[in-house]
């Protein structure tokens, strides 16, 4: 395993020593987005300086090395989750986008009146929502695997959830709202036993753990570009190749047709199949730069370093008085999400933030989730390789400053 | 006294406290002073939407006036909507529609009334602004 260097890390990401109220930042917020190293930076604008083109299209220069920087990146993330084949790697918009590609495309393919789609009942709105429309549409049904008091699924309800009409399985790696990380590779053996297909919803899991979806035999996998260091506005949906080659296309336009008459268009081969239209260029190329940022620093000493930093940073809260964690599974990934009895979250966000520390409140596009454990929202702190201990400090000395206050 | 009477005073009120801290804990103090409002009317009906905590507020026109009364789980946003009220409250519907709430932005709050933030001071001006209204075409 490399070695991590701390200071070395900061010092890549320049929005790390600005000022806020008055106060340097400290950034809490990363399960919402990560900020962006000076590699990924300076390759934006490398690309804006030097190769702006579209791609996919021209026989001028330009245009190729657009194209080749793009399709490289596709490589870069096939090696980086190790993927069987370059074509399973479809670019996308991000996590949503690549959820709503599989509900819209596997739905048409394989969904009829009758059918069962199994969520759990901690994810994201963005991989509950695109179900229920599904199912509004087709009249299929959702089935949810309940979780516990700790915000760990209950594996044996889910097992009983199959039937003859289960059709998809689709669950979250980790939970942005608790930090629970599931057993992804039990409940996908679970799923397959059935003969269903599993989607796994990757965007809070790749920027902490090394994924592999041939040793999961995952059947689909997404995730964003923005939560791993790199430009917002891009993302993966991996899939398999015969999955994605027995659904239709996603969107009609460019890049994804082979031949156009007004009889009859026949559509282009993976994974240009779902990706009608100029994607973003720009995010794309430079996705592969923050690949390489993760890949040189190494995911291992990356989690090593989030696992220390997590436990510290639960031990140095559990000194608040009064403070409940919403979340306390034995497999947890860089997320704590608390409440402080009798004063609302939204509360200790605001004085938060006048010390300069950004946390997120609310409910986090997990409504469900609040629902299960009766409250509001929450306070969450998410943490990135780029967090410290004295952050961790300041947050807590903040923390008791706004309680002080509140209380 | 009138509405910018009431407005000048909060700003004088505000100028004795420079650091954000200070201030905030006068919000949380005025929190404190707000007219409640009623059980009954603490439901979805009287829920200002576009606030991360909840926010209820009640018009009710006596004599031609409107009084609020209001009640919030967030007490920064109770803080808030009890400035508004007493900033509001007591005056004639006409003069709440009217009402050009220079005040905010002196007081150094003018950063919660962008659409963006989660508290809804914005739509609590507009709600009120919109109660004002109803009650004007009711009389």
């Amino acid at each position: 395993m490399k070695t991590f260097d701390i200071d070395t890390v900061r010092a890549d990401f320049p929005i790390l020593s600005r000022e806020v109220n008055g106060k340097p930042l400290v950034y809490f917020d990363n399960g919402a987005t990560t900020h962006k190293p000076k590699q990924v930076i300076d390759a934006i604008i490398r690309y804006y300086a030097d190769m702006n083109s579209n791609v996919h299209r021209g026989v001028h220069y330009l245009s190729q090395i657009s194209t080749d920087a793009f399709e490289v990146t596709r490589r870069k993330v096939q090696a980086f989750i190790h993927a069987k084949h370059e074509h399973e790697i479809i670019i996308t918009k991000g996590t949503t986008e690549a959820i709503n590609i599989v509900a819209s495309c596997y739905g048409r393919a394989f969904i009829t009146a009758g059918d069962e789609i199994i969520i759990s009942a901690m994810e994201h709105h963005s991989n509950i929502v695109p179900w229920q429309m599904l199912c509004d549409e087709k009249g299929c049904k959702l089935r949810v695997i309940p979780m516990n008091d700790n915000g760990e699924l209950d594996i044996e309800a889910y097992r009983s959830l199959f039937s003859e009409r289960t059709k998809l399985v689709s669950f979250t790696y980790v939970s942005n709202a608790l930090g629970t990380v599931n057993p992804v590779k039990e409940m996908i053996d679970v799923a397959h036993a059935h003969d269903v297909p599993v989607l796994v919803d990757g965007a809070q899991a790749i920027q902490h753990v090394a994924v592999d979806v041939q040793a999961l035999d995952v059947d689909f996998f997404v995730f964003s570009g923005h939560k791993m260091y790199g430009p917002t506005g891009i993302g993966v949906l991996y899939g398999k190749e015969d999955l994605l080659n027995s659904m239709p296309p996603y969107q009609g336009g460019g890049d994804m047709i082979k031949d156009v008459t007004f009889e009859k268009t026949t559509y282009n081969e993976l994974p240009f199949k779902f990706e009608a239209g100029t994607p973003n260029i720009e995010a794309g190329i430079c996705l592969g730069d923050a690949i390489d940022y993760i890949q040189d620093i190494g995911l291992d000493a990356i989690k090593a370093y989030e696992e220390e930093l997590l436990a510290y940073a639960t031990s140095r809260l559990s000194e608040i008085e009064g403070i409940r964690f919403i979340g306390t599974a034995t497999r947890k990934s860089s997320v704590i999400s608390f409440v402080v009895d009798g004063v609302h979250p939204y509360d200790i966000g605001v004085i938060l933030d006048k010390l300069g520390i950004a946390v997120r409140t609310g409910h986090h596009c997990a409504q469900p989730v609040m629902d299960a454990f009766g409250i509001p929202g929450t306070v969450r702190v998410s943490l990135a390789m780029y967090n410290t201990k004295e952050e961790i400090d300041a947050l807590i000395d903040g923390l008791k400053r706004a309680l002080n206050m509140l209380l | 006294m009138t509405i910018n009477e009431i407005q000048d005073e909060l700003i004088d009120d505000f100028s004795f406290y420079q650091d954000w801290m200070e201030k905030y804990e006068y919000i949380i103090q005025l929190g404190k002073e707000v007219p409640l409002i009623k059980e009954e009317y603490k439901k979805d009906d009287y829920i200002i939407k576009g606030c991360q905590s909840k926010v209820w507020l009640y018009p009710e026109l006596r004599d031609e006036k409107v009084y609020f009364t209001a009640d919030s789980d967030a007490i920064i946003t109770k803080g808030l909507v009890s400035l508004m009220v007493k900033v509001l409250s007591g005056h004639t519907p006409q003069e709440i529609a009217q009402a050009d709430l220079y005040f905010i932005d002196e007081i150094g709050l003018k950063e919660h009334l962008s659409p963006t933030r989660a508290n809804g001071l914005l739509s609590m001006v507009k709600q009120m602004k919109l109660y004002a209204v109803a009650l004007q075409m009711r009389s």
